[in-house]
């Protein structure tokens, strides 16, 4: 394999020297290599438009039919994720439109008005009326898409108070997660990474004598109620990171020296997601590649990987070093008792404190 | 340097001194070999762009596979032919940077600025052709710098093309925020110089020296398209320039413009009161704008290629120009829309997400304007075209 691709890559970079020193061949400007496109040319390429036109709306409609499911833009587990999924798929169809239209017309008149000897191009400069309409539609559908777009920002962006929302902090450093609920109070307690003093275990920075905070509850695993508001507070104690929970539609930079926030309801428990038919074919089919894997590696003498199960995740989604790729943390959407049986069983800050 | 291949004799019109070799090839202050030089150097820099990416690609693509290419490359960035995970964003940051600013900025803007401008407008040479060979020569330096940073002890700068400090201000949280980053810097404060330098001579030159009946309304759009990018390139640079000064106040003198309460490895920072969303205000007031120094040009080509090859005037040249501006003022008042999530107010968001679609508008006009252009035609499908 490695060799192979070694060869493809030496044989890409003489083609592409070859390409380049062709450049140097057609400076200068003898009769062979002319630029001027004899009505042969013309109409072998005009064909040739056509086909690629054909070849465009093919490989569309192959794409469409084995991959058109986008998982991403229909499972959302999260009460506006539908509202997020709905403005992106208009967007998209919108697109999708314009994109066909403008692409049979761009091909179809590259064919139709090929060049010919002795035939005159119309001339044909300017004409206001056209113009106008092309610049009124695309005013008209922008207006639409504005307008839709900030009434879904704003109403995803905006935390109603009034609901109640469970406080949670996302906590990030350098490559993992943890997370600080507000406890009985629900009001989380002042914190600092000055206060940090790892000798005691305040591994957060959070001020002890503040009586918000004895309270808190910091756990490496989230757990979420099903149908309850959560309004997640994010911290970082190094560099930027980036709390991306994809299934909930939900994403929002932890910047050091800041609180930044962002608030959702998940709607779906992870055993849900879990039993619903799309899940359960590709926890199948990762697990099917992973036997196949192991099989390899028992070969080998080495130990066979684990079953995959699904399980929500909440990942970095910025470039914040070295373990980048691995920085994560497990999401449990679960219902109102099995969350509270869980949170009971946790360390509040002040009993986790070593003296 | 490679200057030297191009063996391709050209007149040199305008010039009554006696020209040697390193005057006529090397420190040339002439338009057309200036262009060359910007289009090898261009080039040269795309290559290795391309083959960072070939090797990061291949890497993903085979993620636990040995490959002996890489342990020849990279030595011991690549131990049993696997790539370090440092490695691998030093060259994701190093390729972005590359093609973003050295290939399609300096590359394209350079080449075809220099070689056109003048020609298209009939003047003699640019304005200044000692500025316009001190651009290119800041420019060739910082190239140099550039790929000099890849063979830093610690490691070239690793915290992806934006920089987004505190990582890319902070030795202690990537290996590549050292040396590498500081040559980074560097480089792009030359890099930002040279730009400034060629984009003055383009204006200049535009505005100044137009032959005799060649009124601004009668400008090739290709012009148009080059004048509207320099000037982008002229109010949007220097705001990356101060940010790049900024930065190395904050990881060399103490400051905290960007950095406030970090704790790291074990020890709270002294930095107080500094924001990396400033930063990020800073890098995107270019950023985005700098989509649009690539794109301008391209368009300008393209509308010239398409006018001449359809054997018809440009439809709607008044509209084209037009858009052009509108382009050019929507792209410096769009540049929210890469930070959506990065803390500011959701309130910002609404407003940079309606100048963001408003920037849609001109751009469909232009291309309907193409497209109506080609309409009843006599088609030269020559490779120009084509392309």
């Amino acid at each position: 394999m490695t060799a192979l691709l070694t060869i493809l890559v030496l044989v890409f970079i003489t083609v592409a020297i070859w390409q380049m020193v062709k450049i140097f061949d057609l400076a200068q400007a003898n009769a062979e290599n002319t630029q001027v496109a004899t009505d042969k040319d013309n109409r072998v390429n005009g064909y040739l438009m056509m086909g690629f036109l054909a070849f465009i709306y093919i490989i569309t409609i192959v794409c469409f039919v084995k991959w058109g499911d986008l998982p991403l833009l229909s499972n959302s587990a999260s009460e506006h994720g539908p509202q997020i999924d709905s403005l992106m798929i208009i967007s998209l169809v919108i697109i999708f439109i314009v994109q066909t239209i403008t692409q049979f017309l761009l091909h179809y008149f590259a064919f139709k008005y090929k060049g010919e000897k002795g035939r005159k191009a119309l001339f044909f400069a300017d004409n206001n009326t056209l113009e106008a309409i092309w610049t009124i539609i695309p005013v008209i559908a922008l207006a639409g898409l504005i307008i839709y777009g900030l009434f879904t920002w704003n109403s995803i962006m905006n935390v109603n108070m009034d609901d109640d929302p469970l406080v949670v902090e996302l906590y990030a450093q350098q490559f993992n997660w943890k997370a600080r609920y507000a406890g009985e109070d629900n009001v989380l307690g002042k914190a600092n990474v000055r206060l940090i003093d790892i000798d005691r275990a305040n591994i957060l920075g959070l001020d002890e004598s503040d009586p918000n905070a004895q309270d808190d509850v910091i756990t490496t695993e989230l757990h979420l109620p099903v149908g309850r508001p959560v309004l997640f507070k994010m911290r970082s104690q190094d560099v930027l990171h980036s709390a991306y929970m994809p299934h909930f539609r939900a994403q929002m930079n932890c910047v050091p020296g800041m609180i930044t926030q962002f608030g959702f309801t998940p709607t779906v428990t992870t055993a849900e997601m879990r039993q619903t038919p799309e899940m359960i074919e590709k926890v199948a089919n990762i697990n099917n590649i992973r036997v196949e894997e192991s099989n390899k590696l028992i070969a080998k003498g080495e130990d066979a990987l684990e079953r995959y199960e699904f399980d929500y995740l909440l990942l970095c989604n910025k470039i914040c070093g070295k373990s980048h790729y691995n920085m994560q943390m497990k999401i449990i959407v679960e219902t109102q008792e099995e969350y509270e049986a869980w949170i009971k069983e946790q360390k509040v800050f002040k009993n986790s404190l070593i003296n | 340097m490679s200057a030297h291949e191009d063996t391709h004799a050209h007149d040199d019109h305008g010039h009554h001194h006696k020209e040697t070799f390193v005057t006529k090839y090397i420190f040339s202050q002439d338009h057309k070999m200036i262009a060359k030089q910007y289009l090898i150097t261009g080039t040269i820099m795309g290559v290795i762009g391309v083959l960072m990416s070939l090797m990061f690609r291949i890497q993903i693509a085979w993620p636990e596979q040995p490959n002996v290419l890489f342990e020849a490359l990279l030595g011991k960035w690549a131990p049993d032919g696997v790539m370090d995970a440092d490695i691998y964003l030093a060259l994701i940051t190093i390729h972005g940077t590359i093609m973003v600013f050295f290939v399609l900025t300096a590359g394209l803007s350079g080449t075809f600025s220099n070689l056109l401008i003048p020609l298209q407008i009939g003047a003699r040479d640019m304005a200044s052709g000692f500025l316009n060979m001190l651009s290119y020569w800041m420019f060739f330096l910082s190239s140099v710098v550039m790929v000099i940073s890849l063979f830093v002890e610690a490691g070239p700068a690793a915290a992806g093309w934006t920089i987004y400090p505190p990582l890319s201000a902070l030795p202690l949280a990537q290996g590549g925020s050292g040396a590498g980053m500081t040559l980074w810097l560097v480089s792009m404060a030359i890099f930002i110089a040279s730009s400034l330098l060629g984009s003055l001579n383009y204006i200049v030159t535009i505005i100044n020296l137009r032959t005799k009946g060649m009124s601004m309304t009668r400008l090739p759009l290709t012009i148009w398209a080059f004048f509207i990018t320099a000037i982008i390139g002229v109010i949007s640079f220097p705001v990356l320039l101060s940010a790049a000064l900024l930065l190395i106040m904050d990881r060399s003198f103490g400051t905290s413009f960007f950095l406030s309460d970090i704790f790291i490895q074990g020890e709270v920072l002294h930095y107080q009161g500094g924001s990396p969303v400033l930063f990020e205000h800073l890098f995107w007031f270019l950023g985005h704008p700098e989509v649009y120094i690539v794109l301008l040009p391209a368009l300008g080509i393209t509308s010239e290629i398409i006018a001449t090859n359809s054997r018809k005037p440009i439809f709607g040249y008044r509209a084209m120009v037009a858009s052009i501006l509108a382009i050019a003022f929507l792209s410096t008042i769009v540049w929210g829309h890469h930070m959506f999530i990065s803390g500011m107010n959701p309130f910002l968001g609404s407003v940079f997400t309606f100048t963001t679609l408003l920037i849609a508008i001109p751009s469909a006009v232009k291309a309907f304007n193409y497209i109506t252009t080609l309409w009843k035609g006599n088609l030269q499908l020559n490779p120009a075209m084509l392309f």
